[in-house]
């Protein structure tokens, strides 16, 4: 405690102090702490100047007035963040709130919400399947699920789009087979969407399911059969609660980007529904609203954080009923 | 270190003997995607053993919001023509007085003393035409030179039509069929024209670009879609027609303009001449099939373009094409509230 104590007064007090040796220790430490400081300042710096120095740009912004062919005008101005959540009614003058707005959000969240649990209930199994193999195959099986990440994710939404589309892969054979005879509409539906966005988020839940998996101590699940648990309650009671915590980071993983994607619903959602990022964009692009998109920015970032706080309790709660 | 100093030597040796072989300038053009032929580039290239370079963008907006961040590296911009007054009264074009170059005789009188750019200080058409409906006959037999194509669609296409996400386009289509006009903030003919829209949205397919290769491949039955795209849509598929909606349909011509902060500026001015030759205003035409604004350029064109439907607008309808204005801050606002209620 005392190395860590005010460091003008410490000297002194280290000096006056009856153990002499321990001074020189924690002198020791306060160097080391400094050093460490000093070597950390670099990232520190880079971290200060692109993580905050653009958000705070963005915060600007977002209380600026919007110039008339876009930019902003530096004027102090509410209307950006009142028109997030407030709509005006451009016939009638009377101020509700903006419903197009929260129904994008709601959009937003629920395809999200729907991708992670998508992404579970594939993932799941996935990772079970690699942690069960042999040690040597693992390796193997884990470098297939990164096999994706290769390629952009562009290219791998069009890849989608030609799998799917009236004259693609599926309805091909499909009609080739005799099972249908009219292409199914898959293309241009929250369908298309949701499977666009579990295909790319999918090893975001299986790498942290599988790092939990690899951990879990086999015996404990034996020990549950010998007991004569049935196999679900094994499931329930044994292996959910010991991979929680990849669980959870999986699906903060794969629920935090869905909520801003732009391409998989532009291309395969085929834009006539907007998501969270296409709304921003329109904001700086034909809508030529900058400071709009620039407090609609801000407010998905407010949605993700309250996801990260809802997440860190549970996994503080967990540490601590652990304890 | 002697055999680091060698090496440098070499390197410095090497790049002076490339030096010669290589382009003599650069010049880099910022232009709509799938707009630009490759042959003209390459002309031009030779011509003036310049090295250029194309970056594509996909909207208006897209350049200008790209070109006002600054530090592009671009030359040459070629924005539509409603939004050269943008782009001229936020300081980002140079005044490169096309009117004073050597081939400026031979641009069509009837684009000189335009709205946008009177006299030619700053701009060179590159092309023109106008956004209409495409439709595949196969499906639908009737009348197709109506916006009713994709406002109220019969039948036959309920569901299948794909509508561009052009905001100006389309809101301007849809006020012109309400009968008002591009731009309006006349609140009635917003509504209207809004009610129309939010109407005959659960009857379309997409809003999606792309439209060429979708229409041309038959995924798409119809469309609305500029004139040129339909064009290159029909060669692929003959099923493909383009219809001047009657109501009235906006009419657009992009022009090639320098920017303020263009690097290569005698390069862009090199380039600005050269596509007002006839024989070089012929190509960008042949590729991206849309009319341009140079007189005797129809001599060096296809065959197939003298007479294409798409091209030459019909007599009677011609008169319901009207070029769209350059939007206010509140037609704007009016414009983005009704296109983000649409697409909710």
């Amino acid at each position: 405690m005392q190395g860590q104590g005010d460091s003008a007064a410490a000297p002194a007090r280290a000096i006056t102090a009856r153990e002499g040796k321990g001074a020189l220790v924690s002198a020791a430490r306060r160097r080391e702490v400094r050093v460490s400081w000093l070597l950390s300042a670099p990232a520190l710096l880079v971290l200060l100047c692109a993580a905050s120095g653009p958000l705070l740009i963005v915060l600007v912004y977002s209380f600026l007035t919007a110039g008339d062919y876009g930019g902003i005008v530096w004027s102090f101005s509410g209307e950006g963040w009142f028109k997030v959540f407030l709509a005006r009614d451009i016939f009638d003058d009377t101020v509700s709130i903006a419903d197009a707005h929260l129904t994008i959000f709601w959009r937003s969240v629920r395809l999200s919400l729907l991708t992670t649990l998508i992404c579970i209930a594939l993932g799941f199994p996935t990772a079970w399947f690699i942690a069960t193999r042999s040690r040597e195959s693992r390796n193997i099986w884990l470098f297939l699920i990164t096999i994706p990440f290769w390629t952009n994710l562009l290219i791998r939404t069009f890849a989608i789009m030609e799998v799917i589309r009236s004259e693609g892969i599926v309805n091909s054979v499909l009609l080739a087979a005799g099972v249908i005879r009219q292409p199914i509409q898959i293309m241009y539906t929250d369908f298309a969407i949701l499977l666009g966005m579990a295909y790319v988020y999918l090893p975001l839940m299986v790498l942290p399911l599988y790092a939990a998996m690899e951990r879990l101590d086999f015996r404990l699940i034996e020990a549950a059969y010998d007991l004569y648990a049935s196999r679900r309650r094994v499931l329930r009671r044994i292996v959910v609660p010991l991979v929680r915590p990849g669980l959870i980071a999986g699906s903060i993983l794969v629920f935090i980007p869905s909520l801003g994607a732009y391409v998989t619903p532009r291309v395969l959602g085929g834009g006539k529904n907007m998501m969270l990022g296409n709304l921003i964009e329109l904001q700086f692009g034909q809508g030529r609203n900058w400071p709009l998109g620039a407090a609609l920015s801000l407010t998905l970032l407010l949605i993700v954080m309250v996801a990260l706080i809802f997440y860190v309790r549970i996994v503080q709660k967990e540490a601590a009923s652990r304890e | 270190m002697k055999t680091g100093l060698m090496l440098t030597a070499t390197a410095i040796a090497a790049f002076l003997a490339a030096g010669p072989a290589a382009a003599a300038g650069k010049l880099n053009i910022f232009n709509w995607g799938n707009y630009t032929s490759p042959e003209l580039i390459e002309k031009f290239s030779k011509t003036y053993d310049v090295e250029v370079t194309v970056t594509d963008y996909d909207s208006n907006a897209t350049a200008l919001a790209k070109v006002k961040a600054g530090g592009h590296g671009f030359d040459i911009v070629v924005p539509s023509h409603s939004y050269i007054p943008i782009f001229v009264a936020e300081g980002l074009l140079m005044e490169s007085r096309p009117d004073q170059m050597e081939n400026f005789k031979h641009m069509d009188p009837q684009w000189v003393d335009v709205d946008w750019d009177p006299g030619r200080h700053y701009s060179v058409p590159w092309q023109w035409g106008s956004t209409g409906v495409a439709v595949n006959r196969e499906d639908y037999k009737g009348d197709i030179n109506t916006s009713k194509i994709f406002l109220d669609p019969p039948e036959e296409l309920v569901g299948k039509v794909n509508v561009v996400p052009e905001m100006a386009d389309v809101m301007a289509l849809a006020l012109m069929y309400v009968g008002g006009e591009s731009c309006s903030t006349d609140k009635d003919k917003l509504k209207a024209a809004r009610d129309a829209l939010m109407a005959a949205k659960p009857k379309w397919l997409s809003m999606d670009y792309g439209t060429t290769d979708k229409l041309g491949s038959g995924e798409w039955r119809a469309s609305v879609n500029w004139n040129g795209s339909t064009f290159r849509a029909r060669l692929a598929n003959p099923n493909v027609e383009y219809g001047y909606p009657q109501e009235g349909f906006p009419l657009w011509m992009d022009s090639a303009a320098i920017l303020k902060d263009a690097v290569n500026v005698e390069n862009a001015k090199l380039f600005l001449n050269f596509i007002m030759d006839p024989e070089n205003a012929a190509m960008i035409s042949a590729f991206a099939r849309y009319a341009n604004g140079i007189k005797g350029s129809e001599a060096f064109m296809p065959d197939d373009m003298k007479t294409a439907p798409e091209i030459n607008m019909p007599a009677e309808l011609a008169g319901a094409g009207k070029f769209n204005k350059t939007c206010s801050k509140e037609a704007q606002d009016y414009y983005t509230a009704i296109w983000t209620e649409l697409t909710k």
